[in-house]
């Protein structure tokens, strides 16, 4: 008993904490100076390093989720529905999640374990001593970047997934490359696509406010540098899905599906 | 070393705890213009927490922490950081950024201050910082390529380059061999001649007492336990002070 309420203790003291994060974040993102030139080099690391990792796997979801749906819909003769269907599972659901899962593995334990390693090594303390403000230079340049490069990975993700559900359509059937992009862009319609794309912004905004707290906040030194990035990794990919499902409820409530 | 112009340090009273730990106990202390002085104590004395409550990387719980006629836990974070650049800080790890080049690890501060920035000059500075610490070489390389000692250095080249009026050392010497930790004390006391500076030193090692200090103060219990030259602090008789210089 004892236990369970510490362990809520120090969940609700976690969370406090985070909330002070993020209300801290917009506090100094609204102040000048403006890092403009880190935000850029983030903006870079963020999107365009990540972007070969979420094409292959948005290229191989496509795929396989093309495949896997085929014999279900052949069973029931309704194999000239796959693009469609495949388009709006992708689209809606799969590859802004997907992408957002990478990003929260690949992102999200690089900046936890890059600024806990900065905390523990003193290169915080000493850019603060230079008079550099280290919370707006590290903490709100990285979260911005996540903010505005996921969803712009998540577009291409959704673009490459696609291309992989029209070669998944033509491995066992013949789909020609005009009737699968006209059922794709037929099917999909504005309430499948901007709330998705609405929805990354959250994901990106989750994945760099975890991973900057978990490592802004790292002590125990290099021990603590791991757990950091393991704790950005595990917290950012719940809230993830966390943030999906407030966001499909939040569609279905406002009648957008 | 007193001068008419007064302290560019004034503590008084200053207390730190942790919990119930109390680090620092109604210190007092001055630190004039162009004055070396080394803070003497054992690990664990608070030599570090006094040098951060002097920075404002800590905040005092009580007791007055005054640079430059400023005192420094009233100062909102825009003075704060105008006040820092007149004050340089040598850590003990170093902290240099890993994921900078040395040239930019000296860059970094150069480009968020000075107001004249153009390539040439940002270079000259560079190049005039790292000579002054015989590592001009070094310029293009990682952090991670040097030696324990020329991270020492560069480090010090790193905290000199906005030419500071005050300079704060923490451990400089802690974790060198002792030819190097002799050299980074060389290099201390060519500073603070060179640049007129009064320079702060947290030191346990009594070569760096020895050559660099024109005063000691000893920190011990978390009190200003006693001031003076090294040969006033080496003749004492009193026990405590007694066992750092046996």
């Amino acid at each position: 008993m004892n236990t369970t309420y510490q362990a809520w203790q120090k969940f609700l003291a976690e969370v406090g904490d985070v909330s002070r994060f993020t209300l801290r974040f917009f506090k100094e993102f609204l102040r000048p100076r403006y890092e403009g030139q880190e935000l850029l080099r983030q903006s870079f690391y963020i999107g365009y390093k990540s972007l070969g990792l979420v094409g292959i796997t948005a290229f191989i979801m496509g795929l396989v989720i093309t495949i896997q749906s085929r014999p279900t819909l052949v069973e029931f003769g309704a194999e000239a529905w796959l693009p469609k269907m495949v388009s709006v599972s992708l689209v809606r659901e799969i590859a802004p999640v997907i992408s957002a899962l990478i990003c929260a593995g690949k992102i999200g334990s690089s900046i936890g374990a890059e600024l806990g390693s900065m905390k523990v090594t003193e290169q915080i303390d000493a850019m603060e001593v230079s008079g550099t403000n280290p919370f707006k230079y590290l903490v709100v340049t990285r979260v911005l970047a996540a903010t505005f490069m996921i969803p712009i990975l998540a577009v291409l993700a959704d673009a490459i997934s696609l291309y992989g559900g029209y070669l998944g359509a033509n491995i066992r059937g013949v789909v020609s490359w005009d009737l699968y992009w006209n059922q794709v862009f037929d099917t999909l319609a504005y309430a499948d696509i901007v709330p998705s794309i609405i929805k990354t912004f959250f994901f990106g905004f989750a994945i760099g406010i975890i991973g900057c707290y978990k490592g802004y906040n790292s002590n125990k030194g290099t021990e603590g540098v791991g757990r950091s990035a393991n704790a950005a990794v595990v917290v950012a990919s719940l809230l993830v899905f966390v943030i999906d499902l407030i966001v499909v409820q939040l569609t279905d409530v406002l009648n957008l599906t | 070393m007193e001068t008419a112009q007064g302290p560019v340090i004034h503590l008084d009273k200053l207390n730190k705890s942790f919990g119930s730990n109390h680090v620092l106990r109604d210190f007092s202390f001055d630190l004039h213009p162009e004055e070396n002085v080394v803070v003497l104590g054992k690990s664990g004395s608070g030599k570090s927490v006094l040098i951060k409550c002097i920075i404002g990387l800590l905040k005092p719980d009580s007791g007055i922490v005054n640079v430059f006629g400023k005192d420094i836990p009233d100062l909102d974070q825009d003075e704060l950081d105008r006040m820092r650049v007149k004050v340089g800080f040598l850590f003990q790890s170093n902290a240099l950024y890993d994921s900078m080049t040395v040239r930019e690890n000296l860059e970094f501060p150069l480009r968020r201050h000075l107001i004249q920035k153009n390539r040439e000059t940002v270079d000259e500075l560079v190049m005039e910082a790292l000579s002054n610490v015989g590592l001009a070489n070094t310029v293009d390389m990682m952090p991670s390529q040097l030696s324990g000692g020329m991270r020492k250095r560069i480090a010090l080249a790193r905290t000199l380059i906005l030419k500071p009026e005050i300079i704060l050392y923490d451990e400089p010497t802690t974790g060198l061999d002792p030819i190097t930790a002799m050299e980074i004390i060389n290099l201390i006391i060519e500073v603070q001649k060179k640049y007129k500076a009064s320079s702060l030193i947290i030191s346990h090692d009594m070569n760096c007492v020895k050559y660099a200090a024109h005063r000691v103060v000893m920190l011990i219990d978390g009190e200003c336990y006693a001031v003076g030259t090294y040969e006033e602090l080496k003749r004492s008789t009193d026990t405590k002070v007694k066992q750092f210089f046996e």
